[in-house]
């Protein structure tokens, strides 16, 4: 594994350079991350992206101005109208914190930003921190050129950038480097085996827990390690002193969060962390039996331990199965089960499934948010498997949990990238190695004219080499230390190991020197092609904040704004204690941008409330009005998009309002809504769903927009076009259509008797009634 | 044309206090529109119109079918009541459509229907739009064949004396009306689901409505005690309308005559018609029964100032004061005013204690439940004005610091933890010296 001969002098000299070398990529591999994430700023405007970012935002802005302990204690009033929720403790205050220690640190070096511009900023801050902390995880596992060329892969992966674009504020952006830095620690604590790494590893999975409910992930990821590795033999003090400080310290520390709390002892997700705890105890006392007794005595404490550890044990595991089973959801989450069981949600919580990024992924989305690395990372899984360390297990261990995962939703596509990234890191760095060296050996005499040809890749990847070298002898001495008895067993292993790697090296020497040009020239393709893509989904596939709408036609760019053209409208004209009630995906826009109290938000906690608010959009005029009236709505908001083919609308929307809706109150049934087991909207709609109130409040007035009434999304002709409104005055409409804002009639002022009107006169007060509410109407 | 202009004028000047049915401590005279079918009206139903004008009621007296009335001028109201004697008018003049008398009466306006036996679509429509259905026969009137009038032609029958008041000191003062009260005119139903609708005089069980100058050929559509002869409406937003079948109720000849009932000795000197309209007429403009409910405060107790939210199980005050007007603010005393303590439904349902001088007050904890509460009074009583009162409050959950520091019970775990960190400390001191 040593470098060639001629390199031999001046190593100290090289290091050097390396090290600076490396250090300028790192800087600029983190400039690269932060600028790629500014196409939104550039093409659209700092603004915060989407729905969740919008309720971060809003937290951000509360700590900011009434500091921690009010943030801790917060009772909002204005969501969940009339529960109300309390923020400090069901939000994962990482995200929040950070942004608002940026925020006061710039501020008290007088630098005044703004606390918009702070967020819309973190994300890309964030994903350099990120690129670094994959350097420093995959420089564990297979040297400093493989942690290079993973943390460029990861400055640019585009499902990465998806989450952490400028504007993209969410928990997902400090969430992912937290999680990378805490894998580096873990893996650098095994590598030590110093108590400092555990400490500072434990303290990364803390703020891990405060910034995203994926911490789940590592504290099983870990505890599978920990356990691939005893099972295969390859338990260490290492893996000992990794392993339980993070899982005692981590715990009391996950425990500190609010929102957590007793979750981290009580809920299922961390029961496999102290299985695991237990078991590496009862291997670290065999292991320290084994070694004080002879091995006759120690037969027979086997035979004794492992008698009563097995009653011990189904005692335990008894107790442990009565408790977890008289859980109606054994004691899972029902996100957690869903991911176990990918059919779970779709059968039993709608509220989960009709979320578009808990759906299971399509496979073009693979190669849309991973690209090229989808077929590195085989390589790279092999290049782990040369010699399997540790280390290496970890990060096989961590692909193919995380492939599984984003298999089962979309969302977690994010946690699968950065394991695709060191991965094709390792495989990328391993064939430029490969390549390379063969060329180097095959032209003995003219290596430094190589070394230029190939650039800083070959003589990064020799700095990687040397590394690599100096962590196995590293690694080679800390071996030696653990118990004597183990020691012979290991050393013959890496005898083992180490023959076939010679062999490979040699063997891989023979590769002719025109393929290995040609496979060099193809690599460097396949990374300009890498390249090529990550930008281009960074400026023009996930670049858009969602609330600001572009399309392109024949006549130019069209902008629509209807959004902030609603909340503005809602801000400027009603009272600020007047509840919105709208589908709950516009629940932190409402709060956020109009400052209106809400009905439901997207933090979906209760179910009930939300099958609430589904049930009236699913109900005819008169029962919407009274669930409405109940819960003191003023205001409907709903969302339409078939003017201009939006199509992520409330109608197309309305199938989760009908299950989620019928789901709680039986008398919302979806067979009503369908005709040939289809939401339909046009001739063929069921009457059910023709008087609706979404269908209504979507289409009231439509059909004096082009005549005919074809919505651009179902691209139809509406069923029923000419209607009135008995319970609801549509007050604002944007202008294209998107927002329709309604308002709840007041009770009726008189009762009506039952005579029933003579023809005449009855028309032309209701025709005079209708001209006044066009009146009112701000359209004509 | 010119005094139109001084009177808008002085409509301007006094609309802060229109726009409120009643606000001002010392009324201002209030302009009542009175339609009528025919000038004549105006002298033979003078003491009516006269004991209005003695409470400072300005009446403006036009004919129906005048092509100058209007309701509003420059989306304002021109006057704060309206009394249709004119049940023959088949359109209003002007711009008066019963779209605008609904829309008075929506804005809060009162108003006065009489009709009678020739009763014209247009009355019968707008009597339909305050809930109050006349009979559809257009022929009919009420007819009682045992608790007639007596008089001194035999007659047809239709001229009733009826005693069937309600017994309501508020709508009808508190002196109780000792003559019957002398009806003629076609009658009308309710709707018994419409909780708007008040009887306040009803036909006996023996009435029907019928054409009195015909046989009668079919069963008549409405009998007995669902026969309603003088109705009030209270709306939502505390308009009140009187409607009633028969104008004549009103002249000064009913209110002058006497009456004897039909199978009753006694024999009164005067219908008990005047007396019942005038304490009508003031509840009808308001001149009673209203109540005004002002200086809703709450506060923890033993703080003076109103918190922006309160915390789960805090002992809370609150109190309203509640005036009724009858000419003068005077406290209104009763003892079942209620206060809800409501998030979705009423979590504390608290009887208020008043002290005689308008005052209502109670204090109770807040409930273990956080959320978004209701301090609500729906005080509803036939004849008052609705009392509808509703105060968000947002209740907290405790602050992190404000739960106990330490819990007793758990003193036991606190020394097992402080008892194992000792022995942990020990047990390595030992485990190191002795290596």
């Amino acid at each position: 594994m040593a470098g060639p001969p001629e390199q031999a002098p001046a190593p100290g000299l090289r290091y050097a350079f390396g090290s600076v070398l490396s250090f300028f990529i790192l800087l600029l591999i983190g400039v690269f991350a932060f600028s790629i994430r500014l196409f939104s700023v550039i093409k659209y405007e700092s603004v915060i992206h989407e729905f969740d970012p919008y309720f971060n935002y809003r937290v951000t802005q509360f700590l900011t101005k009434n500091g921690i302990y009010d943030f801790w204690n917060w009772f909002d009033d204005r969501t969940w109208y009339p529960l109300g929720r309390v923020i400090g403790g069901t939000v994962y205050p990482g995200l929040t914190l950070t942004a608002g220690t940026i925020w006061w640190l710039l501020n008290s070096l007088n630098i005044p930003l703004s606390v918009e511009t702070v967020c819309v900023f973190t994300a890309p801050i964030f994903s350099a921190f990120a690129a670094w902390a994959t350097y420093l995880l995959t420089k564990e596992v297979k040297g400093a050129g493989a942690g290079l060329t993973a943390a460029a892969l990861l400055a640019m992966v585009p499902s990465y950038i998806s989450r952490s674009v400028a504007g993209s504020y969410d928990n997902e952006a400090v969430a992912i480097f937290a999680l990378i830095f805490t894998f580096y620690l873990y893996i650098k604590t095994l590598n030590t085996g110093s108590l400092f790494y555990a400490t500072l590893n434990a303290i990364a999975y803390f703020y891990m827990v405060c910034s995203w409910g994926g911490y789940t992930f590592i504290i099983n990821l870990i505890p599978m390690h920990a356990l691939l590795c005893i099972v295969t033999g390859r338990y260490s003090s290492r893996l000992y002193v990794a392993y339980a400080p993070l899982v005692v310290l981590g715990t009391l520390l996950a425990a500190l969060v609010p929102v957590v709390g007793f979750n981290a002892v009580m809920t299922s997700e961390h029961f496999a962390s102290f299985l695991v705890f237990i078991i590496i105890h009862v291997v670290a006392l065999v292991d320290y039996i084994k070694g004080s007794l002879s091995p006759k005595m120690f037969k027979v404490a086997v035979t004794l331990v492992v008698s009563v550890g097995l009653a011990v044990c189904f005692a335990v595991v008894a107790v442990l199965v009565a408790l977890v089973a008289s859980s109606p959801t054994m004691g899972w989450s029902g996100r957690s089960l869903s991911l176990l069981d990918p059919t779970y949600a779709s059968k039993y919580i709608p509220i989960i499934a009709s979320v578009s990024e808990h759906q299971p992924p399509t496979w073009p989305s693979y190669f849309m948010d991973i690209n090229v690395l989808a077929f590195l990372v085989p390589a790279g899984i092999i290049a782990c498997f040369l010699p399997l360390s540790d280390a290496s297990s970890f990060v096989v261990l961590y692909i193919v949990t995380s492939v599984y995962f984003s298999g089962v939703m979309v969302r977690l596509m994010l946690v699968l990238a950065p394991a695709a990234c060191i991965m094709s890191g390792i495989a990328l760095s391993e064939a430029f190695d490969v390549f390379t060296r063969s060329i180097k050996f095959q032209l003995p005499g003219l290596s430094g004219n190589s070394e230029v040809n190939a650039g800083d890749g070959s003589s990064s990847t020799v700095v990687a080499q040397n590394d690599a070298a100096k962590t196995d002898k590293r690694e080679d001495t800390l071996k030696d230390r653990p118990s004597r008895k183990n020691k012979k067993k290991e050393k013959e292993k890496e005898h083992v190991e180490k023959a076939p790697v010679k062999s490979k090296v040699k063997r891989l020497l023979v590769l002719p020197l025109e393929a290995s040009v040609v496979a060099l020239l193809l690599i460097v393709l396949l990374g300009a092609f890498y390249v090529v893509h990550c930008v281009w989904a960074a400026a023009e596939a996930y670049s858009a904040p969602s609330i600001v709408l572009t399309s392109h036609s024949h006549d130019g760019l069209h902008v629509f704004d209807d959004f902030r053209e609603a909340y503005a409208w809602l801000s400027h004209n009603t009272d600020v204690d007047d509840k919105v009630a709208s589908w709950w995906d516009y629940g932190y826009q409402t709060t956020a941008m109009a400052n209106r109290t809400v009905i439901v938000d997207n933090n979906t906690w209760n179910n009930t409330h939300i099958a609430t608010v589904g049930t009236a959009m699913s109900s005819p005029e008169k029962a919407a009005w009274e669930i409405f009236n109940s819960l003191d709505v003023k205001y409907v908001l709903v969302v339409f998009g078939g003017l201009v083919g939006y199509p992520s609308d409330d109608i197309n929307k309305f199938l989760w309002m009908v299950r989620i809706g019928g789901g709680v109150f039986p008398h919302i049934k979806e067979p009503d809504y369908l005709r040939d087991g289809q939401y339909r909207i046009d001739s063929q709609a069921t009457p059910t769903m023709l008087n609706c109130l979404m269908y209504k409040l979507s289409y009231y007035r439509f059909v004096e927009t082009d005549g005919k009434a074809f919505d651009r999304v179902r691209r139809t002709e509406i069923g029923k076009k000419y209607f009135k409104l008995t319970h609801f005055d549509e007050v604002f409409t944007t202008h294209h259509w998107m927002v329709r804002i309604y308002k709840l009639r007041p009770p009726k002022n008189r009762i009506r008797g039952k005579t029933k009107k003579p023809k005449s006169k009855g028309s032309s007060t209701t025709s005079s009634k209708r001209g006044g509410t066009r009146k009112k109407n701000p359209w004509h | 044309m010119r005094g139109k202009a001084e009177l808008f004028l002085i409509f301007i000047s006094v609309l802060p206090f229109l726009s409120l049915s009643f606000s001002a401590e010392s009324p201002k005279e209030r302009r009542v529109l009175v339609l009528l079918d025919d000038l004549a009206i105006k002298s033979s139903h003078s003491l009516f119109f006269d004991s209005l004008k003695s409470r400072r009621f300005l009446l403006h007296f036009r004919l129906a079918d005048d092509p100058e009335i209007s309701l509003r001028r420059y989306g304002q109201h021109l006057y704060d009541a309206l009394i249709l004697f004119c049940p023959s008018v088949q359109r209003f003049g002007g711009s008066i459509d019963v779209a605008a008398i609904a829309d008075f009466v929506d804005s809060g306006h009162d108003l006065i229907i009489a009709a009678d036996n020739n009763a014209s679509d247009f009355i019968r429509e707008i009597a339909t739009e305050c809930g109050v259905d006349f009979d559809e026969d257009p022929v009919a009137m009420v007819i009682d064949h045992t608790s007639y009038a007596v008089s001194d032609t035999e007659g047809d029958h239709t001229l009733l004396a009826s005693d069937n008041i309600i017994e309501s000191d508020v709508i009808l003062g508190s002196k109780k009306i000792e003559a019957p009260v002398l009806f003629k005119g076609i009658g009308h139903s309710l709707n018994p689901s419409n909780n708007l609708v008040v009887k306040v005089l009803s036909a006996s069980p023996s009435a029907y409505s019928a054409n009195p100058k015909s046989k009668l050929a079919n069963p008549p559509t409405i009998t007995g005690s669902a026969i309603s002869l003088v109705s009030i409406v209270q709306a939502r937003n505390n308009a009140r309308v009187l409607i009633t079948g028969s104008l004549i109720m009103f002249s000064n000849r009913f209110f002058r005559s006497g009456v004897q009932k039909a199978g009753n000795s006694t024999k009164h000197e005067r219908s008990g018609n005047e007396q019942f309209f005038t304490e009508l007429g003031k509840w009808v403009f308001h001149e009673r029964g209203h109540l005004k409910a002002v200086n809703i405060r709450h506060h923890k107790v033993g703080v003076t100032d109103e918190p922006a939210m309160y915390r789960i199980s805090d002992d809370l005050e609150y109190s309203v004061e509640i005036y009724e007007w009858s000419g003068t603010s005077e406290p209104y005393v009763a003892d079942d005013v209620q206060v809800q303590f409501y998030m979705m439904s009423p979590y504390v349902l608290k009887t208020l204690s008043t002290n005689q001088k308008g005052l209502y007050s109670t204090a109770f904890k807040v409930p273990d439940v956080y959320g978004v509460f209701q301090f609500k009074v729906e005080y509803h009583r036939l004849g008052y004005t609705t009392l509808s009162l509703s105060k968000q409050i947002p209740v907290r959950p405790y602050r992190h610091n404000e739960y106990e520091r330490f819990i007793p019970a758990a003193y036991p775990y606190y020394g097992a933890a402080l008892s194992m960190m000792a022995g942990f400390f020990i047990f390595t001191a030992v485990h190191l010296h002795n290596k």
